[in-house]
């Protein structure tokens, strides 16, 4: 039986915008869940676009912003209500790669400052050379070595130098989670797959989670376990990665899946895939999906509620009425997906 | 204009005249530094052809956009242009002064800038933008027509005609993005340079706004060069491709060359790293780092990274050679085969 | 190990060091820095180059131009005025007196705004608004009125009680340009970072923040002394300031009670003016280096 290391329940995060009593509320992210097990290490993917909630459910991971209503439990503690103590160790625990590699780094200082910091104040080690040796041995994790590039100032440095050393950062504090926010869309092809390489080596010899949040399917297809596509703040699909993303059942899902440019010459994109409008596509319904004015199998019913997780097969949900086996059988889509 | 008889070889598809819109020659650009020049564009040469779309792409600091804003005669200091002929149609821009430069660009060559949406100005209507842009360019025309022609641009793109009275900040990223490409195409100029023009969308949008950019390209028959680094993306809408590292081209190819047959090392390692959505394949991991553009090393550019490189790529710079039709490369792999038994030829002759 | 890497470091930690500081070797700054300093230094070694007792009135004869007008003597190289001082001694007691003034108020200003900068960019809320409220408020008021009216009712003003009084309209400025910085700041990677490297508020202000407002905070410290001198040198030449030492407004003040200007003793009034010129255009020296100093922009250096 599986222990959970992380578990966030309904969480809610609700902004409001304009001036206080305007009353203009934007929805960022509505009940999510999710459940990272202490074992085996795993890497979660939480996809989505801009403005699906992705960024959001990051920030309030790593205690940069407050739920509006559910939890984090982390290790059994609720994060809201940590002890000093106990917030202290879940910094530390809960580590984050961003997306900028560059912006990370503060100018003033050499780049050993981003692990110096960070060993002075959780305090890991008693002497200057037990902390040497503590970077260097992070270094080497992601093929990196000290004398070369501590010293260095940020801007001397390469994106992906930049990148592997965040990592490298990470990774020293021993952390059982690491957010990883975007960590590839900045730096090239070619590092790309190092990167990511380096993620699937920490989660398999050193027991470290993921919660890979990225806007780019592939990616995650390559190195993720299991996935949550987020739509404007809901989960519009989610389970096992292969599963979603070579069977993609809901209609946004699919549309994205379609979407995305195939390298490859000879499978041209079928041109005649008609979008809607793009006011249309930017409106979302007041009640219901959020998916209802894009949707081509929209039906009366997905305006009354929001549609529940239903179930496809064993790790593999969606959150579309088309798959409500009470109501009606989802031929249209499954119709699609044969096309496809 | 200049016409180019391309040569032949047997079995290549009878001879055919394609006329040249744009030929790059010896373009070099150098950026000062304290620290001895960085030598962004070394030396590169290629053409592009009426109404095709050329994909130039290579890692960021490679020289792509630099290349673009060569040709746009915008490289700012401490850029500048050192050499080399930049021959758009009948026009040596390279030989224009601020004055001429002006009247060429957009005429003659239209930019769509990265991040494009971001450069409309936020207190003016597209109407006014786009009318703006016409009038300076083509003088004085009646109310009536200007906004026929403003709003046939509209339609062109895609965009409904209510657009013509709204504010930018009223449109999506991908609308205002079609504004800039509808401005690009106003003055219906020959050739088109499209930097990144979809980065910053949604994958469904930057779809639509791809798509868009395609169709109008056809109906318009203009050439493009569209700078990229989303090789899913240059499959997809481009005709060849140019690929280049550290400031040299080290292949040329039809897209279809390029995906299936890369040469260049460099290029398979381009087109090896793309993740897939369709299958589920180990990752590659390449070491290496790109030298010190400021001295580049004698031989190859490639040599620090390659996986082949061996004692010719260190001594001599491989020569951009044609190998098939159409598809040159820069490596001594294809030139000096003597030298490389271990390497397997591929077959070049196929389709 | 450890001191095979910190051997083998030591190359390219030195390049970076040379790479890093060549832009504080600014022309314009060291210049500005050089004669703001000299300056300086005359308030504290003057006594070793000139007797400065004789600043004080009646210790020279009156009415005497410079050494090289006819009637001149080296024994007073730059004149004396009409109540017996020598103004080589005045110069030299008044302009690093002036110049103190300056500093006094800008610092009390700039510490005041860095402090409520800090508080409103980083609290945000309610504590932002009121101080972001008061200070827009305060800078409405006319400080020069508030001056004269404070400076008339108190007699026998001293040089720190004059700093004092122009530093209360020193710190709005300073807090709503920290602030600004504070709050983009804050939204940077590397404060990210540091939060998760579990840095606390002081660390995050201080370590993180802080040096890379350094160069906004001096540009603009600079611009707070000119304005201090300049205030307080437009007190002191209407009569307002401290009345026994001589400092460059006060000067200007008894020059033209005297009706120097129609006396023809133009070294009276000035020398004074041309020091107070000289002060701050090395202010404008440093601030436009600082500026360059910041912004790489300015300087033509690219990134990387």
């Amino acid at each position: 039986m599986s222990v959970p290391i992380m578990e966030i329940r309904n969480a809610t995060k609700i902004y409001s915008t304009g001036t206080i009593g305007s009353g203009k509320k934007v929805v960022a992210l509505q009940d999510f869940n999710l459940t990272i097990d202490e074992k085996p290490a795993t890497i979660t993917t939480i996809a989505g676009e801009s403005g699906s909630g992705k960024t959001t459910l990051a920030n309030v991971v790593l205690g940069f912003i407050t739920l509006t209503s559910g939890q984090i439990i982390y290790k059994g503690q609720d994060i809201a209500t940590m002890n000093d103590q106990q917030r202290f160790e879940y910094r530390r625990e809960v580590q984050a790669v961003f997306q900028d590699p560059y912006e990370v780094y503060n100018p003033f200082y050499r780049v050993k400052h981003i692990f110096e910091l960070a060993i002075q104040r959780f305090k890991l080690s008693k002497s200057k050379s037990e902390s040497r040796d503590m970077i260097e041995d992070a270094l080497k994790v992601v093929g990196m070595r000290g004398e070369e590039v501590l010293e260095k100032y940020p801007h001397q440095l390469s994106g992906g130098q930049r990148q592997r050393m965040m990592v490298a950062r990470a990774y020293m504090l021993k952390p059982r989670i690491i957010v990883a926010d975007e960590p590839v869309s900045m730096v090239d092809a070619s590092l790309r797959a190092m990167i990511l390489d380096i993620m699937l080596h920490l989660r398999d010899d050193y027991g470290i989670s993921f919660l890979y949040i990225t806007h780019d399917l592939s990616t995650a297809y390559q190195i993720g376990n299991d996935i949550h596509v987020l739509y404007q703040g809901m989960v519009a699909e989610k389970g096992d990665t292969p599963k979603v993303i070579e069977n993609p059942r809901h209609p946004y899902v699919q549309l994205l899946i379609n979407s995305i440019p195939v390298p490859d010459p000879n499978v041209k994109w079928d041109t005649s895939l008609k979008l809607p409008s793009e006011e249309e596509m930017r409106a979302s319904a007041k009640s219901g999906c959020r998916f209802y004015p894009r949707c081509p199998y929209r039906m009366d019913r997905c305006l009354q509620a929001l549609p529940p997780l239903y179930d496809i097969e064993a790790e593999h949900q969606a959150a579309c009425y088309l798959y409500d086996e009470e109501a009606q059988p989802a031929q249209a889509a499954t119709q699609r997906q044969t096309q496809r | 204009m200049t016409t180019l008889q391309t040569e032949t070889n047997g079995a290549a598809p009878a001879a055919q005249t394609r006329q040249v819109v744009l030929n790059v020659n010896e373009l070099r650009v150098h950026y000062n530094t304290t620290r001895g020049d960085v030598i962004a564009v070394n030396g590169i040469s290629f053409q592009v052809y009426q109404g095709e779309t050329i994909g130039l792409v290579g890692e960021s600091g490679c020289g792509k956009t630099t290349t673009a804003m060569a040709i746009l005669r915008l490289i700012q200091p401490p850029g500048r242009i050192v050499g080399g002929r930049i021959q758009l149609e009948d026009i040596d821009l390279a030989a224009l002064n601020e004055k001429q430069l002006r009247a060429v660009r957009w005429r003659k060559l239209a930019l769509i800038p990265q991040g494009a949406m971001n450069s409309l100005n936020p207190v003016m209507r597209i109407k006014n933008q786009l009318g703006d842009a016409i009038t300076t360019h083509v003088g004085r025309m009646s109310k009536e027509a200007l906004k026929q022609r403003i709003l046939d641009l509209l339609n062109q793109v895609g965009l409904p005609a209510r657009v013509y009275d709204m504010y930018p900040h009223e449109l999506s990223g991908g609308m205002k993005q079609r504004v800039c490409v509808a401005m690009a195409i106003a003055l219906n100029p020959p050739l088109i340079i499209a930097d990144e023009p979809t980065s910053a969308l949604d994958v469904v949008v930057q779809r639509v706004v791809a798509q868009t950019l395609m169709d109008v390209k056809q109906r318009l028959n203009v050439s493009m060069i569209l700078i990229g680094h989303d090789m899913g993306l240059q499959a997809q809408l481009v005709d060849r491709l140019i690929v280049m590292y550290a400031g040299n081209i080290v292949e040329i190819a039809p897209v279809k060359k390029a995906f299936g047959t890369p040469l260049h090392p460099y290029t398979q390692l381009l087109i090896a790293s793309i993740p897939s959505i369709k299958e589920k394949k180990p990752l590659k991991v390449t070491e290496g780092l790109t030298h010190d553009l400021r001295n580049p090393p004698p031989g190859c550019v490639f040599q620090l990274r390659c996986p082949f490189a061996r004692e010719v790529c260190r001594a001599a710079k491989p020569p951009l050679k044609e190998y098939a039709r159409d598809h040159l490369a820069a490596c001594h792999i294809y030139d000096q085969p003597a030298l490389f038994p271990d390497v397997q030829q591929p077959n070049l002759q196929e389709a | 190990m450890a001191t095979l890497t910190a051997e083998s470091s030591t190359a390219p930690a030195k390049l970076g060091i040379n790479r890093w500081d060549s832009p504080w070797l600014n022309g314009k700054l060291i210049a500005g820095l050089i004669i703001i300093v000299l300056i300086a230094l005359l308030g504290v070694f003057g006594e070793l180059f000139w007797d400065l007792r004789l600043a004080r009135v009646g210790t020279s004869p009156q009415d005497l131009p410079p050494a090289f007008m006819p009637g001149g003597t080296w024994e007073h190289p730059l004149g004396t005025e009409n109540s017996g001082r020598d103004m080589m001694a005045v110069l030299m007691v008044g302009a690093p007196r002036s110049l103190r003034i300056g500093l006094i108020a800008a610092t009390i200003g700039m510490v005041v705004g860095v402090v409520l900068g800090c508080i409103a960019g980083f609290l945000g809320g309610t504590i932002d608004r009121i101080i972001l409220i008061f200070s827009d408020a305060w800078i409405t008021i006319p400080s020069l009125v508030v001056l004269i009216t404070i400076s008339a009712y108190v007699r026998q003003i001293q040089a720190e009680t004059m700093a004092f009084l122009i530093a209360m309209f020193a710190w709005p400025g300073p807090t709503r340009l920290i602030r600004a910085q504070v709050l983009t700041l804050r939204e940077r990677g590397y404060i990210r970072m540091a939060r998760l490297s579990g840095a606390n508020t002081f660390d995050v202000i201080f370590r993180e923040m802080m040096p890379n407002m350094l160069p906004y905070i001096a540009a603009s410290f600079t611009g707070n002394v000119s304005g201090a001198i300049l205030a307080s040198a437009g007190l002191e030449a209407l009569g307002l300031g401290p009345t026994r030492i001589p400092t460059l407004g006060m000067t200007i003040y008894y020059a033209n009670q005297a009706s120097a200007v129609i006396r023809g003793m133009w070294w009276w009034w000035g020398l004074p003016i041309l020091l107070l010129g000289l002060i701050f255009s090395s202010l404008f020296l440093i601030a436009i280096g600082l500026d360059e100093v910041a912004n790489p922009r300015l300087r033509g250096l690219t990134k990387q």
